[in-house]
């Protein structure tokens, strides 16, 4: 299995000075295709930080991100063409219809077929009945799937998810957790998930990688890990790592 | 540089304009009461009999030309309050968009809003005050073009001071403008400033743009130089604004900035 992407070394300081905070601190790991890797470390530990170096919204102090194979320096217009995102903390135009979101980015990336793309994926999240309501008017639930709507737009090969499903009741939870295995196993599609969820992260994640205060603490499968601390479940693994970096 | 990413961004703000309220009310109602208020005074003077001097041209003329000025740095302001406003600029720039093609979006939707403001301002003053925009023929559309150019120039410097400063920066997308306004010579001659101000005026392309329609208002000639000196500052402070947007988004991609943003 190829590795979809590459970070070596990578490290992020703000600031300057006596002022200076490593938010990263030269984290090194590789993606593999097809698979879902759970990003996971306590509030402040540098998870947002490296989730936004990589989509090239902040720039790295030092260290490299290779995504399918390339540079963001030089390749950027082509790996984001590949590449999508999802976050509840981010927001589609609240004004606008559920259809006119999806059609504006379908042609921020280029779809060529962009109603038979709305049509097909409003299929596949059953947002159909939604498209001509205006995203203001959608609930929690219903935003979900227009952001994993919006997210799987333009066929990406690597998905990040920031907390996806944060602030959403344990039914639509679960309804998303499946969605997400689904797009896996029907689209292999390789993601990468944030979550302080630990339940969810053992359901869906095939490697898991702790990351505190900027460094990686642990990395392997829930299984492994569970396994090598003597705990009853990944939360008791996370609790000692949070708490031996302290 | 990809047409179909410019076209996205400035569709999605077109499907708003049909069924937005407030803003058609900014499109339209502010500029035409603004009109209205300037266009009872002119009459008002012209009644008092100020000599030979044709007031309606004069005022009128510097109030619907200072209000394109106004509103095409406006309208690029407003599109990227837009994202802010609504927490979409990460989804945007997550996207494979190139800060070029954002800044032509803006700018053309800038555009289209001044299209849609200049007919129902022109034809306004036509019809109450008999004041044809036009009167001047060719002349008067490349100091309009002048005029749009820096208000463009504008409202990227006003998005990049945003960029890195934050939102409370925003006020100065709708006070930034009249900064300007004393040194431009809209409504007077620059020899009407004091001395030791007059050179800030000159830097100013506005303010060519303004003494040279009094000029064609005044003579039917064009100032060609006038003209000229316009658009060389306004080259000079686009390819200037232009390095400072880019510097000001690398300074915000190294601070991390642009997440405080949506936030």
């Amino acid at each position: 299995m190829s590795s979809v992407i590459s970070i070596k070394d990578l490290k992020k300081t703000f600031g300057s000075g006596a002022k200076a905070v490593t938010a990263v601190d030269g984290i090194s790991f590789d993606v593999k295709e097809g698979t879902i890797t759970g990003l996971l470390g306590p509030n402040g530990a540098g998870k947002t930080t490296t989730i936004q170096m990589i989509l090239d919204l902040i720039t790295p102090t030092s260290g490299t991100v290779s995504i399918f194979g390339m540079d963001m320096k030089h390749h950027r217009e082509e790996i984001l063409s590949k590449v999508n995102f999802s976050s509840p903390y981010v927001s589609l135009p609240s004004n606008l219809k559920v259809y006119e979101n999806l059609y504006t980015f379908a042609r921020l990336y280029g779809v060529k077929d962009v109603q038979g793309k709305v049509d097909e994926l409003a299929d596949f999240f059953d947002i159909r009945d939604l498209l001509l309501r205006k995203t203001s008017s959608l609930s929690t639930g219903q935003l979900t799937r227009l952001n994993m709507t919006k997210a799987l737009l333009n066929d990406p090969k690597f998905l990040l998810l920031d907390e996806p499903t944060a602030s959403l009741d344990p039914d639509i939870a679960d309804r998303t957790r499946k969605l997400f295995m689904r797009i896996k196993n029907e689209r292999g599609i390789t993601m990468l998930y944030t979550s302080h969820n630990m339940e969810e992260i053992e359901e869906i994640c095939d490697r898991v990688i702790f990351i505190n205060k900027g460094k990686i603490r642990d990395d392997g499968t829930p299984q492994e890990l569970v396994k090598k601390y003597g705990h009853k479940d990944l939360n008791e693994v996370f609790l000692t790592i949070a708490r031996e970096a302290n | 540089m990809k047409l179909h990413r410019i076209k996205a961004l400035v569709i999605r703000q077109l499907y708003l304009y049909p069924r937005n309220f407030p803003r058609l009310v900014d499109i339209f109602v502010w500029p035409v009461l603004e009109l209205l208020v300037w266009g009872f005074l002119s009459v008002y003077l012209e009644q008092i009999n100020l000599g030979s001097l044709n007031i309606v041209s004069i005022l009128l003329g510097a109030m619907i030309f200072w209000e394109l000025l106004s509103r095409s740095q406006q309208a690029v302001t407003l599109v990227f309050y837009e994202d802010v406003w609504e927490k979409n600029l990460l989804n945007v720039f997550v996207s494979p968009l190139r800060l070029s093609e954002y800044s032509l979006s803006m700018i053309f939707l800038g555009l289209v809003r001044i299209l849609m403001q200049g007919a129902i301002l022109g034809l306004i003053a036509l019809l109450l005050y008999h004041f044809n925009i036009f009167q001047y023929g060719i002349y008067t559309v490349p100091f309009v073009v002048s005029l749009l150019l820096f208000g463009w120039i504008l409202g990227l410097f006003i998005i990049a001071v945003i960029l890195r400063f934050g939102t409370s920066a925003q006020v100065l997308g709708f006070g930034a403008i009249f900064l300007i306004q004393p040194f431009s010579a809209v409504f007077y001659p620059v020899s009407a400033l004091p001395h030791a101000v007059q050179w800030i005026a000159y830097c100013l392309p506005t303010t060519y743009v303004f003494e040279g329609m009094r000029t064609v208002i005044s003579t039917g000639t064009l100032p060609v130089m006038t003209l000229i000196w316009s658009f060389a500052l306004n080259i000079v402070y686009l390819a200037l604004v232009f390095w400072f947007f880019y510097a000001m988004f690398k300074k915000v991609k190294e601070k991390g900035l642009l997440l405080k943003l949506d936030q």
